[in-house]
């Protein structure tokens, strides 16, 4: 009986949420599951919030996870951490990137951005389990900042019980060879990060 | 096999293993990735029709020529198709002809969330809907099949996460042997709709619904769930898989036929539950249907008539009706309490050839007229106020702040017959109609030509970016490239507004602020109807790149001119603008460079 898995991931359009997402979804099927994805791109190519959900179980219906049902909250901006902090239940687990992108309405119509403090306590409401980490940053310094979607995929893996070549295969088939390299040690990156994190204080 | 395949990939899969022989469509999301995978397979004939109508007429004639042919497009397509869908309810086919509508309720990408089911039951066509990939592809081999044998159209009607969702499908079928065409049929009677005809055609097409709904009695892929008899559900789509979530102990009659209704597996159903609830996105279709049966049934009491649903909406709808324990305090709204938060609007694209002419015209006083509070909208800068009704395309994001450049966008191609409709009320202002060009090819064309025939004098603005850019970069006559992506025969639009007959014919480049401006104030002086065609590639189809732009800080004084052209590349840094070097295309754009009066913005080499 596999276990039943909600992950809810988030960021700015061109970052790489829809690819770790279909990434995530081609994982759950070879590893066995029924899987449903569906995305939220809103109307642009660029630039505006974007979302997905990735549901696995023993059988999926809503491709759509309820709010305070994500087991996993991954936001590669934390602003977008913010605004759908709702769908992370309690008790579960938030990736949220240090790196800020400035949406215009903070800098040309007086918003507030949230600083990682304020990211922190909003989502400590909800769960002691959360992760801020230079994802962008990390996967820049490896050689490309657009691997930082593999490099959640890695930390994902810490926390799912599936084989780690199951994944290395689907990195490799959805991306083409000359990424590999930067790919796979985003990923080695990610899984390190999740192992060496402290242990929760709920655990 | 199993695939993890999008709503749309399994149609265009199943289709495909169908033995459909030729697809025809106009991108509209979320349709448009059903022609795109069909293109793939070099056994079937696709193309990217100017229009849906078109499509249609398309499909039709490859369908009376006797192969199956598949016609798809955004819930809104139909509309410009509908003359096309009646009158092939009416003529039949040979050919199975599938026409598939997708639907966009919660308006992800639409100017509006209609619901198309009404169409299976107004143009009397039998109506399939999947609930899921899986079924999406299952279903399109028994819809030809159903098509030839009631000699109809099949209407297979989707909705957005239907058709961009991804699920599992068992992929067990495989190309049929697809013979040439059969020697075509003369038959007056049958395809010629003088009213001695069309009047015979009209009783058979009542006599073929009948048959349609004894036929949908036995679908395979209708499906009864027993559970807890005290609550049944009858749903269809994308509503089913959130009524299962949320009532995992009730029974439930799920269907893919959806019109006519099956009325014996409906009755049969309904006298085994306790309590009957229609759950469906949208318009209380199905809820009407059952009504007129004589059944009782519960439904849009309880869930709302717009928008998406989830299974959170469902729970929720059903606790306030007692229909399951819990207090509706339990199920929360999906849409978190974020209205403090800053919002993150979709913007024109750094480097987006639009965003020139949406300055430009902000600048030189056409748009919305007064001012938004808290903003610098663009009317306010100019002394002549112009109206600009635009059209369906990336450019409706210029109604966005900063830009603020357009006062309406209704439909496909609405955008000049309006603009000249102003100008014959009599409004004070020039009227100014801006549209791409695809949506140009597709219904601007009638429009242009009724100016010209009208003695207008508004002006036409064409964004000629040589793609349709917001479905993805498909093809069409003006940008010279086919649903394969190869070199097809190019119309040119200069030349076809000059032989429409507008004399006043321009053709300009999208970067270059002074050339737009000057065109722009010349033709909206004139006394006769005028086109500027504004020629600028879209920089995520040709992958323009180059060195970014960068600001001198010593310059820099910090007065956020160079945000009024809401380009995403450009940010703040403390009280000094910025440019963001990832995103920046280079001087291929260098609008910045060109609003900075301080020239605080330099080129790579300056």
């Amino acid at each position: 009986m596999l276990e039943r898995v909600d992950v809810f991931m988030t960021g700015v359009g061109g970052q790489g949420v829809i690819m770790a997402s279909d990434i995530l979804a081609e994982v759950a099927l070879a590893t066995g599951y029924d899987v449903k994805k569906t995305d939220s791109l809103g109307m642009a190519q660029r630039g505006g919030s974007v979302t997905s959900h990735v549901r696995m179980a023993e059988k999926v219906f809503s491709p759509m996870i309820t709010q305070g049902g994500a087991d996993f909250l991954v936001a590669f901006e934390r602003l977008e951490a913010v605004r759908f902090s709702g769908l992370l239940r309690p008790e579960g687990i938030a990736i949220v990137d240090s790196a800020a992108v400035l949406p215009l309405s903070v800098i040309n119509e007086g918003y507030h951005y949230p600083s990682i403090d304020e990211v922190w306590e909003s989502l400590s409401a909800i769960t002691r389990r959360v992760c801020v980490l230079p994802a962008m940053e990390m996967a820049t310094t490896l050689g490309n900042p657009r691997a930082c979607s593999v490099l959640y995929l890695g930390f994902l893996s810490v926390f799912l019980e599936i084989p780690e070549r199951i994944w290395l295969d689907e990195i490799r088939k959805h991306l083409p060879q000359r990424l590999h390299e930067v790919n796979l040690a985003a990923f080695g990156a990610g899984v390190e990060v999740a192992r060496e994190r402290p242990k929760d204080e709920g655990e | 096999m199993k695939q993890l395949l999008s709503g749309n990939e399994a149609i265009a899969l199943g289709a495909y293993h169908a033995g459909v022989r030729v697809a025809s469509a106009y991108p509209g999301t979320p349709s448009t990735e059903i022609l795109e995978n069909l293109a793939r397979f070099h056994d079937v004939y696709a193309e990217w029709s100017i229009n849906e109508k078109v499509a249609l007429e398309v499909g039709l004639g490859a369908a009376i020529g006797g192969v199956r042919a598949l016609v798809s497009m955004k819930h809104v397509g139909l509309n410009v198709a509908a003359d096309a869908f009646f009158a092939a309810s009416m003529v039949g086919v040979r050919g199975g002809l599938v026409v598939v509508s997708a639907d966009d309720p919660g308006i992800h990408s639409s100017q509006n969330e209609q619901d198309n089911r009404h169409y299976g039951r107004f143009a009397k066509v039998p109506m399939l809907e999947p609930s899921d990939s899986q079924e999406a592809y299952s279903l399109m081999a028994p819809a030809f099949r159903l098509s030839e044998e009631l000699d109809s159209p099949i209407l297979v009607r989707t909705t957005t996460r239907i058709s961009h969702g991804k699920s599992v499908v068992d992929v067990n079928g495989d190309r049929p042997e697809v013979g040439p065409p059969p020697p075509f049929v003369h038959s007056p009677s049958k395809y010629v709709m003088v009213p001695s005809y069309a009047r015979r055609r009209h009783s058979l097409t009542e006599q073929r619904m009948l048959r349609a709904a004894q036929l949908f009695e036995e679908f395979p892929l209708n499906e009864v769930v027993w559970g807890d008899r005290k609550l049944g559900v009858i749903s269809a789509g994308v509503a089913y898989q959130y009524a299962r979530e949320a009532f995992p102990q009730a029974s439930f009659l799920k269907l893919v036929t959806t019109y006519p209704p099956p009325q014996r597996l409906i009755r049969s159903f309904a006298a085994e539950v306790e309590t009957l609830l229609v759950v469906e996105e949208l318009d209380p279709f199905l809820e009407e249907l059952i009504k007129s049966m004589g059944i009782a049934v519960e439904g849009k009491a309880l869930f709302p008539i717009t928008g998406e649903l989830n299974t959170q909406i469902v729970l929720q709808g059903a606790m306030k009706a007692g229909l399951v324990s819990g207090t509706p305090a339990e199920a929360a709204a999906t849409t978190p309490a974020s209205n403090s938060l800053p919002p993150r609007p979709p913007l024109l694209c750094p480097g987006c050839p639009h965003r020139g002419v949406a300055y430009v015209l902000g600048r030189l006083g056409f748009g919305p007229k007064g001012s938004i509070p808290g903003t610098r909208v663009g009317g306010r800068r100019g002394k002549q106020w112009h109206i600009v009704t635009s059209d369906i395309g990336c450019y409706t994001l210029m109604v966005n702040s900063p830009l603020f450049a357009i006062d309406s966008c209704v439909c496909m191609g609405a955008s000049i017959g309006m603009a000249h409709g102003l100008e014959k009320a009599g409004v004070a202002e020039k009227t100014v109609a801006v549209l791409g060009d695809s949506t140009f090819m597709h219904a601007g064309i009638p429009g242009l030509v009724n100016m010209v025939y009208n003695r207008s004098h508004s002006t036409v603005i064409v964004l000629d970016n040589q793609t349709t850019a917001m479905t993805g970069h498909q093809g069409h006559p003006a940008a010279g490239r086919s649903a394969r992506n190869e070199e097809a025969p190019r119309v040119d639009i200069a030349e076809l507004a000059g032989g429409i007959g507008v004399k006043d014919v321009n053709v300009i480049s999208a970067f270059n602020l002074k050339e737009i401006e000057g065109a722009i104030r010349r033709c909206t002086a004139n006394d006769e109807p005028s086109v500027v065609v504004v020629r600028g590639a879209c920089p995520l189809y040709e992958r323009i790149g180059g060195t970014a732009l960068r600001v001198n800080e010593e310059r820099c004084n910090g007065c956020k001119l160079c945000l009024d052209i809401g380009c995403p590349a450009i940010t703040f840094d403390g009280d000094k603008a910025c440019i963001v070097p990832a995103t920046c295309v280079g001087e291929s754009c260098a609008l910045c460079f060109q609003v900075c009066a301080r020239k605080a913005i330099e080129k790579a080499g300056d």
